[in-house]
C-alpha cells in the first residue's frame, strides 16, 4: 500500500514534469505556427484563435484524429511536394524555414486542436 | 471538390502552357483560365489587378483614386520630359509619336539587338545616346516620373504587345514563360502559383491579383512605400517574399518576364500610373 502510493507520486512527478515540459513545447510550437518568419501557417490556414487567417489551405482542425501517424503529420510539414508535387505549401523543413526540432514542436501545438 | 477542380486545372495549364504552344495559344488559355476563375469580372476589367476581383478593398481604392496619390508624379515626369538634354534634344526625338501615347507597344522584341526593350531601357537608351547618364530604376525618382507621364499619355490605349516570328523573339517569350511558372526560392513559389492557381485565395490579409493586366498600371504609387514603384521592383518585391534572390532591374530575366506579362495583357487599356495598397 505504502509502495503503491510512493509509486503514484513519482508517476504524478514524472507526468507533471513531463506535460510542464509538453506545455512549454506547446506553446513554442503555436508561435512558430503563426509567426511569419517561421511556419506562417496562417497565411494559408486557419488555425485555433490566429488572426487573418489565409484560406488556401485546408482549416487545421481535429489534428489528432485525421493524423494519428505522426510521421504523416511530420512530412506534410517537412515536404509536401512529395506528396502533392505541385503543392502550393511551402517545403518548409526541406528547404530549411524552420528546422526539425521546430517541427516536432508545431505538431505538439497542433496535436492539441 | 473545388481543390480537385484547381488541380486539375493546374495539370491542365502547366502541361499546355510549358508544351510547346504558341503564344496565342497560351494568351487564349490564361484568358480562359480567368474567365473560369471569376466568372463575374469583365475582362476589361483586369486592369484594375486585384480590385477587380475583392469588392471590399475596391472601394477604399476607388476614393484614392479620386484624389490620386501620383498626381505630382506626372507632373514632375511631364517636365522632365520636356526638358531640352544639354545637346538640346528631348526624349521625344528617340521615340515613335514623340513618345506620346506609346506605351501599350512594350515591350517589343528589338531585331536589331536580339533583346527585350522595355519603355524604361528605352528611356535610359534615348539619354546615353544623347550623352547624358542613365537615371536609376529604383526607389522612384525621375525613372519612375518619366515613365508615369508617357503611361498617363497613353491611357485609354489597349495593350498591343508582338512577339514576331522568330525564333530569338520566341525564345525571349518563352523564357519569362518558364521564370513564371518555375518555383523558386526558399518558399518554393513561382509567380503563377500565386497569380494563376491561387489568385483570389487569401494568404494572410494579402489577395494575389490576377495574372492578368498586371502590367497595365505601372509604375505603380504604393502607399506602403509612399512613392512610385516600378514593375521591376515589385518583381523585386514579390521575389524577395518566397525568399529568392531578386534579379537586377531591367535585366534580361526580368525584360523576358516582363514581355511575357504585357503579352498576357494584350487587349486591356492602359491606366498608368495606378495606385495600389
Ligand atoms: C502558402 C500556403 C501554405 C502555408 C504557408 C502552409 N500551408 Fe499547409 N497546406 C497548404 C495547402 C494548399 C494544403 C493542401 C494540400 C497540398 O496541396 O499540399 C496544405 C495542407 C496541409 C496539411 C494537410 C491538411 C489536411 O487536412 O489534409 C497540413 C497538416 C498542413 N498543411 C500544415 C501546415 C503547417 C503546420 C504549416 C506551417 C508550418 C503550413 N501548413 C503552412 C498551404 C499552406
Ligand atoms: C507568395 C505569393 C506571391 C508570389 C509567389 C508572387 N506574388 Fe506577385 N503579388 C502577391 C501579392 C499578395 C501581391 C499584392 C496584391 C496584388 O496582387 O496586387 C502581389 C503583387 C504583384 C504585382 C502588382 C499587381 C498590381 O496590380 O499592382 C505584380 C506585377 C506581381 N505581383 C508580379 C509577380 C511576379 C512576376 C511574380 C514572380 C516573379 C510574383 N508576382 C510572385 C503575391 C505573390
Amino acid at each position: 500500500m505504502k509502495n503503491l502510493k510512493t509509486l503514484i507520486i513519482a508517476i504524478t512527478f514524472i507526468l507533471g514534469l513531463e506535460s510542464t515540459a509538453y506545455s512549454g513545447d506547446i506553446e513554442e510550437g503555436k508561435k512558430l505556427a503563426f509567426d511569419r518568419k517561421k511556419g506562417n501557417c496562417l497565411a494559408c490556414h486557419m488555425i485555433d484563435d490566429g488572426e487573418l487567417a489565409g484560406n488556401n489551405g485546408p482549416p487545421l482542425i481535429a489534428m489528432k484524429a485525421r493524423f494519428p501517424d505522426r510521421e504523416v503529420l511530420f512530412n506534410q510539414i517537412w515536404d509536401p511536394t512529395e506528396n502533392n508535387p505541385n503543392s502550393f505549401m511551402p517545403p518548409f523543413g526541406k528547404h530549411g524555414a524552420i528546422t526539425k526540432i521546430e517541427i516536432n514542436k508545431i505538431i505538439e501545438y497542433l496535436y492539441t486542436l | 471538390m473545388g481543390n480537385i477542380f484547381h488541380k486539375f486545372l493546374l495539370v491542365l495549364v502547366l502541361v499546355n502552357i510549358t508544351a510547346y504552344a504558341s503564344p496565342e495559344e497560351d494568351l487564349e488559355l490564361f484568358r480562359d483560365h480567368f474567365k473560369n476563375r471569376f466568372p463575374n469580372t469583365e475582362f476589361s476589367d483586369y486592369k484594375n489587378g486585384v480590385y477587380s476581383i475583392d469588392a471590399s478593398s475596391r472601394e477604399q481604392w476607388e476614393s484614392i483614386e479620386d484624389f490620386p496619390p501620383y498626381e505630382l508624379n506626372i507632373e514632375d515626369g511631364e517636365r522632365l520630359f520636356n526638358q531640352p538634354f544639354k545637346n538640346g534634344n528631348t526624349y521625344s526625338s528617340c521615340f515613335e509619336n514623340s513618345g506620346i501615347g506609346i506605351r501599350q507597344n512594350y515591350p517589343y522584341f528589338d531585331e536589331d539587338t536580339g533583346r527585350v526593350m522595355t519603355l524604361e531601357l528605352a528611356i535610359n537608351n534615348c539619354r546615353k545616346d544623347n550623352g547624358e547618364k542613365p537615371l536609376s530604376y529604383y526607389k522612384g525618382g525621375p525613372m519612375a516620373d518619366i515613365s508615369a507621364y508617357m503611361a498617363y499619355t497613353s491611357r485609354g490605349n489597349k495593350f498591343d504587345v508582338k512577339i514576331p516570328n522568330s525564333q530569338e523573339a520566341l525564345d525571349a517569350y518563352e523564357a519569362g514563360k518558364k521564370l513564371y511558372f518555375t518555383k523558386v526560392g526558399q518558399l518554393n513559389f513561382s509567380c503563377a502559383d500565386c497569380h494563376v492557381y491561387q489568385t483570389g485565395s487569401k494568404l494572410r490579409a494579402d489577395i494575389p491579383s490576377p495574372g492578368i493586366g498586371h502590367s497595365t498600371h505601372f509604375p505603380a504609387y504604393r502607399s506602403g512605400a509612399g512613392r512610385l514603384v516600378t514593375l521591376h521592383e515589385r518583381f523585386a518585391g514579390c521575389l524577395n517574399r518566397v525568399r529568392a534572390k531578386p534579379f537586377k532591374a531591367q535585366n534580361e530575366e526580368y525584360r523576358n518576364l516582363e514581355y511575357f506579362i504585357s503579352y498576357m495583357s494584350n487587349g486591356l487599356e492602359i491606366n498608368g500610373p495606378g495606385s495600389r495598397k
